[in-house]
């Protein structure tokens, strides 16, 4: 091909083609010198490769394409697609097996036009989400929720509510519109539209639709309560053995339409097999029709096996359960809703409470029963309304299906809803399978594995690296206003004393409110009080400030991690906004200290300016992974130790946070993060000091002093 | 002429008898028939001229020269006083080391000496507060010698200021204050409350390097340290120091000891009660007593604490002798037995013991849970003569509320040692083994005990080991009213009452067994025969 293009290409005859052909072939063939030959070889191997793979390429795209298509399409296409029955929507009696479009309750709902206003919706609540009202109101709830936590921890924490409140949007947006045309929610008023879909665009390819009720773990194959994914009524079963639902609304003597997967499974390939002549175009699998579960039958049962196999709680006691009293679900939704009120109002108040340590703890529990009465009113937002429908669903499709089968089929695929004895299912299978597959607790006694314990272990592994440490309230019970007071006073006679004590009451209030708004503001306007002081002095008395303040107010578990963590060769860091002289008596504790440092004048006085930025907020996180840097160290592998949200960035870089004495939020954060708590305590024998003053100085002296 | 001290036989008529229980006390009634009471003798009158008998033994002293005949211009001279452990409760002003220490230093002006320096002997002890040095010392002194930097108190781990002296056949390497070893005259002057305080042991601990104390302060010396009160060569702990003590004097500075006693008047007025035999106490005491403890029990720890600390002891001087040391010790020994000493026929089945609100080692503190078992097994317990009080394998029982409180900035290594070394054992040579090192080498007590106000790391381990002989010798150690958690891990015995506690000891003393009960304070030794 190549040989007669190049002939035709330099216009030659067909006898000098010939002949200038082998010519050229030769000349260029023969080698003058090795490595030409070499690079000839090469170039013709490509170009032959080349040749073959286009052939391959073309055969393949032209022949076998069309030979291949024939051979799997030729053989009569069949789609089979799952569904489910509760695309019949909130209606009472039979449910045929037919497509709710064919039926006599059609409302004529087009699909393209629900998923076109689906879209719009979306949008509009992106655009919503994003108005500076909205806004602020999620960064004002990030701060409740956060703190003074720094300007990147807020960012990211406002972005995560904007999108989760968009989600929330959504959600609501489905469930009124699936309630609206009549069915109970979002998913089975998506999936009759993708039936409809379906039925509209399928073409040439024959389609069977499957429609199953709720499926729940295997009656036999691959063994008996199999299951995956914790979806509809385990959840629900679950907070009703731990205790946290104590009312599920529904009706008594309505069915609840549950089905074995493994039957659905079955059902599914023996569709498959009919084909699309003899499979039906559509098939429910379901209970309700022929093997009815009555809800209060199921929900006896559950009580009866919860009854004999408690679930324990954390301190080992068993979970008894309640009694359920089949309220209507409007009644259930408006205690839920009740309950959630008040934990939020309660919470909202110990969060403005200055709630620290164990105190906190009380408080972060709280937030997660909220969680829980938020959890149980989805549940009930979400299935109650699966209880309460009173639809039966038909399945006449299935029965002949079956009736068609072999008896060997039979015993292989069994998909026949009254081959469900319920009680022993309930009881024997499905209860304990998904007990077993949630990991609750079915042993009395405390829990063996103690949490704080085994974190406590890797932190104190000789694998870490560094062990950063905040100092106020983490290590002491102090801040820098005291240590302040005690150098200022140090030297001051009573009633230059008292003086003291009542500006500084009258200031007080000014000054929290400076700290609640920025650390950093707080410190550089609290330190300008440094202005003036003779730097000889602060070096004389500050060491005493060692025994009279900081040893007095410090928790003494907190010091010996200090010293663990040394003694494991860890690296320990103090990062605090404290003065450098004022925490210097710490030294022999740390590797590195980085604390307020403040210029001094030539008249060898403090200025009252700090020299740097103070280390507080995200300035912490920073000073420790530029620490790490510096010295080839890991902060995944670095620990870090906190009592409060402006910490939350130091906390967040590193690999094993540990909240200490954390106030309420702190304590909500670490709890759910699942972060290691302590609670560290001032020695109960700590000398008792009302105020914060240096010891008083004999007159004498005093008066040398001042000379 | 005061009454000396006296056993009282329980019979159905004798009243209960008083026990401290830290910040309070209680009247517990003891088992007629089968009970005695040791009292101590009655204070001895105090010395009426106190300057003169002052300088009179600085005049005359035994076995030595005259003071100012050893003092002379350009001379180095050192005074070492005793610290804030001694005495207890502290003396209402002026305390003896003022008195002493002015009178020394008037020769030492007189005779032109002008390179004083006055040293606190700490040995382990914490740093004591300026204001326990100008108690100790008087405003006149300290504020003459502490701006100078003249007044400094000893610290057993600065590396620049430490001297080795030399070292016994035994092995034990005497390491001192460099300034003492340097001088050409060191004067100690001592307090001396119990009889093993004094002689030999005020330089070779109350100077020492942790290097020096740790050769005989261990827990296999005080396991064999048979006697604390009485008989030296039954001590394993003075043998040493009087080894080391011949090394000071052969290649040491030149010493001079002053040694001198106390009464024991020790509580004020209001609190009469406390010495008074129960069935001598008046109306006025019985209502005083009643109040008190009803008034202290009302009243929140932290308050009680800080009245009973700042409580100042009338006790005055019984006696003062200078000199050399062993020779001074001696006399001193003899006029704290002439004060303290009962004889007590035969041992006891149980012994008990009412545990107050302070020891040596915790003046203007809290008296913590190992300081508990330090008063009641390594000073109580050790207040005898020939043998202990309580037969081997007998019961202890002490009354405390031995609450789970630690002074941090006294005793921030007892509050480690609590929580680590006391769950893993309460052996005294097994935590040696383990435990000790870590906590004497450990860098944050180190400069803690040097620039703070605590004790040194090792020594929540002394307080123990001062305990280990009795913990040896009891079958089971029994505290009434005590925190039962912290109790446990004291190895102890928790007992709410005192019927309880003779119900529990009765596993191991039978139903019927002999009681003797130690009614302190007023210090005692018991020559037990």
């Amino acid at each position: 091909m190549s040989e007669s293009g190049l002939a035709a290409r330099l216009g030659t005859s067909q006898s000098l083609a010939m002949f200038f052909s082998p010519f050229l072939a030769t000349r260029y063939l023969k080698p003058k010198r090795t490595f030409v030959s070499i690079i000839t070889l090469i170039s013709i191997l490509g170009v032959a490769l080349g040749v073959w793979a286009m052939i391959v390429v073309n055969s393949v795209f032209t022949g076998y394409g069309v030979r291949m298509k024939e051979s799997i399409l030729g053989v009569a296409p069949h789609l089979v697609a799952v569904s489910t029955c509760y695309v019949a929507g909130n209606r009472r009696g039979n449910a045929p097996e037919e497509l709710v479009s064919d039926g006599p309750w059609d409302i004529g709902l087009d699909w393209r036009k629900e998923v076109a206003a689906a879209r719009r919706i979306r949008s509009d609540a992106e655009a919503t989400s994003r108005l500076p009202e909205k806004l602020a109101e999620f960064r004002k709830e990030a701060r409740g929720e956060l703190g003074a936590a720094g300007a990147p921890a807020l960012a990211s924490k406002t972005e995560d509510l904007r999108m989760a409140w968009v989600k929330d949007q959504l959600v609501e947006a489905g469930r009124a519109r699936a309630a609206s045309v009549g069915w109970p929610d979002a998913y089975a008023f998506t999936k009759a539209l993708g039936e409809q879909a379906l039925t509209e665009t399928k073409g040439a390819v024959p389609v069977s639709i499957v429609r199953p009720s709720i499926i729940e773990s295997s009656l036999a194959e691959p063994f008996p309560g199999w299951i995956r994914g914790f979806r509809m009524a385990e959840p629900v079963i679950l907070s009703y053995a731990r205790g946290l639902l104590k009312e599920f609304p529904g009706v008594p003597e309505g069915t609840v339409d549950v089905i074995p997967v493994d039957i659905v499974v079955a059902a599914i390939i023996a569709v498959a097999a009919l084909g699309p002549e003899q499979a039906a175009p559509i098939t429910q699998v379901a209970s309700g029709s022929t093997n009815p579960l009555k809800y209060k039958v199921l929900v006896d049962n559950v009580r009866s096996w919860f009854t004999e196999h408690p679930l324990y709680d954390n301190e080992g006691q068993p979970i008894v359960v309640p009694e359920w009293q089949f309220p209507a679900r409007g009644r259930v939704k408006e205690q839920l809703k009740r309950a959630k009120a008040v934990a939020e109002r309660t919470e909202r108040v110990l969060q403005s409470l200055p709630l620290r340590g164990k105190q906190a703890s009380w408080a972060a529990t709280l937030e997660e029963k909220k969680t829980e009465i938020d959890r149980a009113y989805q549940y009930v937002q979400l299935y109650g309304l699966y209880t309460e429908c009173e639809a039966i669903y038909q399945v006449d499709r299935l029965l002949e299906m079956w009736a068609g089968l072999s008896p060997a089929d039979q015993a292989a695929f069994n998909f026949l809803p009254q081959s469900v004895d319920w009680a022993h299912y309930v009881h024997e299978i499905h209860l304990p399978s998904i007990v077993q597959h949630s990991r609750a607790k079915t042993h009395s006694g405390k829990n063996r594995i103690d949490r704080p314990a085994r974190l406590r272990k890797q932190i104190l592994s000789p694998d870490r690296h560094v062990a950063a440490f905040d100092l106020e309230n983490t290590l002491i019970a102090s801040n820098v206003v005291e240590s302040y007071s005690f150098l200022a006073t140090r030297r001051l006679n009573v009633p230059e004393r008292v003086r003291y004590v009542l500006r500084t009451l009258a200031e007080a209030p000014t000054l929290q409110a400076v700290d609640r708004k920025d650390r950093t503001d707080f410190l550089r306007f609290f330190y300008r009080r440094y202005e003036d002081a003779p730097v000889a002095q602060i070096a004389e008395d500050a060491p005493e400030l060692l025994a009279n303040i900081i040893l007095a107010k410090s928790f003494p578990a907190g010091l010996r991690r200090v010293r663990e963590h040394r003694a494991l060769g860890h690296r320990t860091i103090l990062i605090t906004g404290a003065m450098d002289f004022a925490v210097e008596g710490l030294r022999p504790l740390f590797d590195e200290i980085v604390a307020a440092t403040m210029s001094v004048r030539p008249d060898g006085t403090y200025s009252g300016n700090l020299s740097q930025v103070p280390p507080t907020g995200e300035t912490r996180a920073q000073i420790l992974a530029d620490y790490c840097a510096a010295e080839g160290l890991k902060l995944e592998e670095s620990i870090a130790y906190a009592d409060s949200t402006s910490d939350l960035p130091m906390l967040e870089c590193v690999g094993f946070p540990v909240a200490v004495n954390p106030e309420t939020r702190l304590a909500a954060i670490a709890r759910k993060r699942g972060w290691l708590v302590e609670h560290w305590d001032k020695a109960s024998g700590a000398p008792v000091k009302p105020l914060p003053l240096g010891p008083l100085m004999s007159e004498k002296e005093r008066r040398k002093v001042f000379q | 002429m005061p009454r000396p001290g006296f056993v009282l036989e329980v019979d159905r008529s004798t009243p209960p008898s008083l026990f401290w229980r830290g910040e309070n006390f209680s009247l517990e009634k003891l088992p007629a028939g089968r009970s005695r009471v040791i009292y101590p003798p009655e204070p001895l009158p105090a010395i009426k001229d106190i300057d003169g008998a002052i300088r009179n033994a600085l005049l005359n002293p035994i076995d030595q020269d005259p003071l100012p005949s050893l003092l002379f211009p350009g001379m180095k001279l050192t005074i070492c006083f005793d610290d804030v452990s001694l005495p207890l409760p502290k003396m209402r002003r002026p305390d003896t080391r003022q008195r002493v220490i002015e009178a020394v230093l008037d020769m030492a002006a007189d005779a032109g000496v002008e390179d004083v320096h006055l040293i606190a002997a700490l040995g382990l002890h914490r740093r004591m507060h300026e204001y326990e040095l100008r108690h100790a010392l008087g405003d006149r002194i300290y504020d003459a010698f502490h701006p100078r930097g003249m007044l400094t108190q000893h610290d057993a781990e600065d590396p620049d200021n430490l001297a080795v002296i030399g070292e016994t056949p035994h092995g034990e390497v005497l390491e001192i204050n460099k300034r003492a070893a340097d001088s050409d005259l060191v004067v100690y002057v001592n307090i001396n409350s119990v009889p093993m305080d004094g002689g030999w042991k005020s330089i070779t601990t109350g100077l020492a390097s942790y290097r020096c104390l740790s050769a005989h302060h261990n827990g296999h010396t005080l396991q064999n340290t048979r006697s604390l009160s009485g008989h030296r060569e039954h001590s394993a702990l003075h043998q040493s120091i009087w080894r080391l003590g011949k090394v000071l004097r052969d290649h040491g500075p030149k010493l001079f000891q002053i040694e001198t006693t106390l009464n024991t008047d020790m509580f004020p007025e209001q609190f009469s009660f406390i010495a008074t035999r129960e069935w001598e106490w008046s109306a006025r005491e019985r209502a005083t007593y009643l109040a008190t403890t009803k008034a202290l029990k009302r009243t929140p720890i932290k308050l009680a604490r800080k009245i009973f600390h700042g409580m100042e002891g009338p006790h005055q001087m019984t006696s003062i002798q200078a000199g050399e040391t062993s020779a001074v010790h001696e006399i001193t020994l003899e006029h704290v037995y002439r004060q303290q000493l009962v004889p007590v026929e035969g041992q006891t089945d149980i012994l008990t013991m009412g545990i107050p609100f302070v020891c040596p080692y915790n003046p203007d503190g809290v008296m913590n849970p190992i300081l508990v078992m330090c008063m009641g097994l390594g000073y109580l317990f050790n207040m005898y003569r020939n043998k202990p009080l309580v037969r081997e394998g007998g019961v202890i029982i002490m009354t405390h509320p031995t609450y789970r409180d630690f002074n941090p900035v006294h005793h921030p290594s007892y509050i480690d040692f609590f929580e680590q070394v006391l769950p893993d054992t309460t052996d005294p040579v097994v935590m040696g083994q383990k435990w000790e090192k870590q906590f004497a080498e450990d860098e944050w007590f180190r400069h803690l005990y040097r620039t703070g106000n605590a004790y040194h790391g090792v020594h929540p381990f002394y307080a123990w080991y001062w305990g280990a002989h009795g913990q040896q010798w009891a079958g089971k150690v029994i505290i009434v009213g005590g925190d039962p958690a912290t109790v446990r891990r004291l190895g102890f015995t928790p007992a709410t009452t005192m019927d309880d506690a003779f119900e529990i000891a009765s596993d191991v003393v039978g139903r019927a067994p002999t009681i003797t009960h130690l009614h302190v304070p007023a210090l005692l030794v018991a020559d037990v025969s």
